[in-house]
């Protein structure tokens, strides 16, 4: 590793600087070891894309529902049984239509609600995506698939404070009468971001 | 500060590396350092600002060859130093070699005396501001003109939460900018929407 901090000791190996910031949680009392295991389970099992996913759904097939989501998004989401970290004070819901496409961004670090979506993947904090999203939005939207009509506004949404923002997609074509279940199986973290439409179902 | 962090807009970047359904985790490590900076704001050894603002005042060189899991440490560990829960010297004995942290912070500021209030519809425009310490208005809207289309609860102030300065919290306007007043000529047209404390803002003329 380079010797970035300018001095002539090698860098020690990221393994290592962890275990030395791990002991000094530890010497406070703050059991880090333990908190490593519940923060890990709370990112791989309760803060998932499904979450997001049932919000989606349910806002397709329910139109109060969908009504008080763009209205008020904490409150609505709160319905289902999904809460937000306290400092995420203000959740908007971003409504895509066949003429609007909405996608959201964090060009100064990494700003998603995590606990709705997931945690954000890696090609969203990323430096490609961070700087080019806002400026080159169709360019970078094509460029990783999603080629919108000319005709499409594209709205980006950039995660400057603590308000965070949630793409609803729009509900595809061939899943009339589908369950709620079932529709929700089709939402996917990259469509609640905004980078991808959710394509309609195999015939 | 107009640091490396503030990449909105910058030229030079590469096709992105997209993989679809791509988990949060790489390497073990990753969970670990992302669990311990978790902690450290879950138990108040420091906040979210002063945490984002640790990680913007890494050296550029730093910032841009180290991962994001490695930024998120280099942010802690230099906290945990700055606030004298460990001295540098101690940290690299514990680590078995050099580790490289942030630099020191400029001061902070508190509100904006008399900052006006908006409404969704109102015309406004970004204060030409260069702010030394902690700010979460990026650069590419500095000077430029937009309009409200939303407004959120009163947040903690950044650019004083980041350095233990007393502020009041104030709202964030949602303000809608249409690319090409952003970037003339240099841009996909599109409309960019960014989250703006009030006191970055005033009305349009």
């Amino acid at each position: 590793m380079p010797d970035v901090a300018g001095t002539h000791k090698s860098v020690a190996p990221i393994a290592q600087r962890l275990d030395a910031v791990e002991s000094v949680l530890a010497d406070r009392g703050l059991q880090p070891a333990e908190f490593v295991v519940e923060a890990t389970r709370l990112v791989e099992e309760r803060w998932v894309p499904e979450n997001g996913a049932r919000i989606v759904a349910r806002a397709w097939t329910d139109p109060a529902f969908r009504a008080r989501l763009l209205a008020n998004g904490r409150a609505a989401a709160a319905e289902l049984g999904f809460e937000l970290p306290r400092h995420h004070r203000h959740l908007v819901f971003l409504e895509d239509t066949e003429r609007v496409h909405n996608v959201i961004c964090c060009t100064l670090c990494s700003c998603t609600a995590f606990t709705l979506i997931g945690l954000p993947p890696d090609w969203y904090k990323d430096f490609d995506y961070r700087a080019r999203v806002v400026r080159e939005s169709r360019t970078v939207l094509k460029e990783m698939g999603l080629d919108l009509p000319p005709e499409v506004e594209i709205r980006v949404w950039d995660t400057t404070a603590d308000t965070r923002y949630v793409v609803l997609p729009l509900r595809p074509a061939g899943t009339e009468g589908w369950s709620e279940e079932r529709l929700a199986s089709l939402v996917t973290k990259d469509s609640m971001i905004g980078v991808a439409r959710i394509a309609a179902p195999a015939a | 500060m107009d640091g490396i962090h503030d990449l909105g807009g910058r030229q030079g970047f590469g096709r992105i590396r997209h993989s679809p359904n791509a988990g949060p985790f790489h390497a073990e490590w990753e969970k670990r350092a992302n669990a311990l900076y978790g902690l450290a704001v879950r138990v108040g050894l420091l906040n979210m600002d002063e945490y984002r603002h640790a990680i913007e005042r890494m050296a550029p060189r730093h910032y841009l060859s180290a991962s994001y899991y490695e930024r998120s440490l280099t942010g802690l560990a230099t906290l945990l130093v700055e606030k004298g829960l460990v001295t540098r010297d101690e940290l690299e004995r514990l680590a078995g070699g050099a580790f490289p942290l942030a630099s020191p912070s400029a001061p902070g500021r508190g509100n904006v005396v008399d900052a006006p209030r908006f409404r969704v519809g109102d015309r406004v425009l970004v204060r030409d501001e260069h702010v030394a310490g902690h700010v979460r208005m990026p650069s590419y809207i500095r000077g430029k003109r937009g309009v409200v289309v939303g407004e959120s609860p009163p947040y903690p102030f950044p650019d004083a939460h980041a350095h233990g300065v007393a502020a009041d919290d104030e709202p964030t306007y949602d303000v809608r900018f249409a690319a090409a007043e952003l970037w003339p000529n240099g841009a996909d047209d599109a409309f960019v929407h960014v989250a703006v404390f009030r006191s970055y803002l005033v009305p349009a003329p």
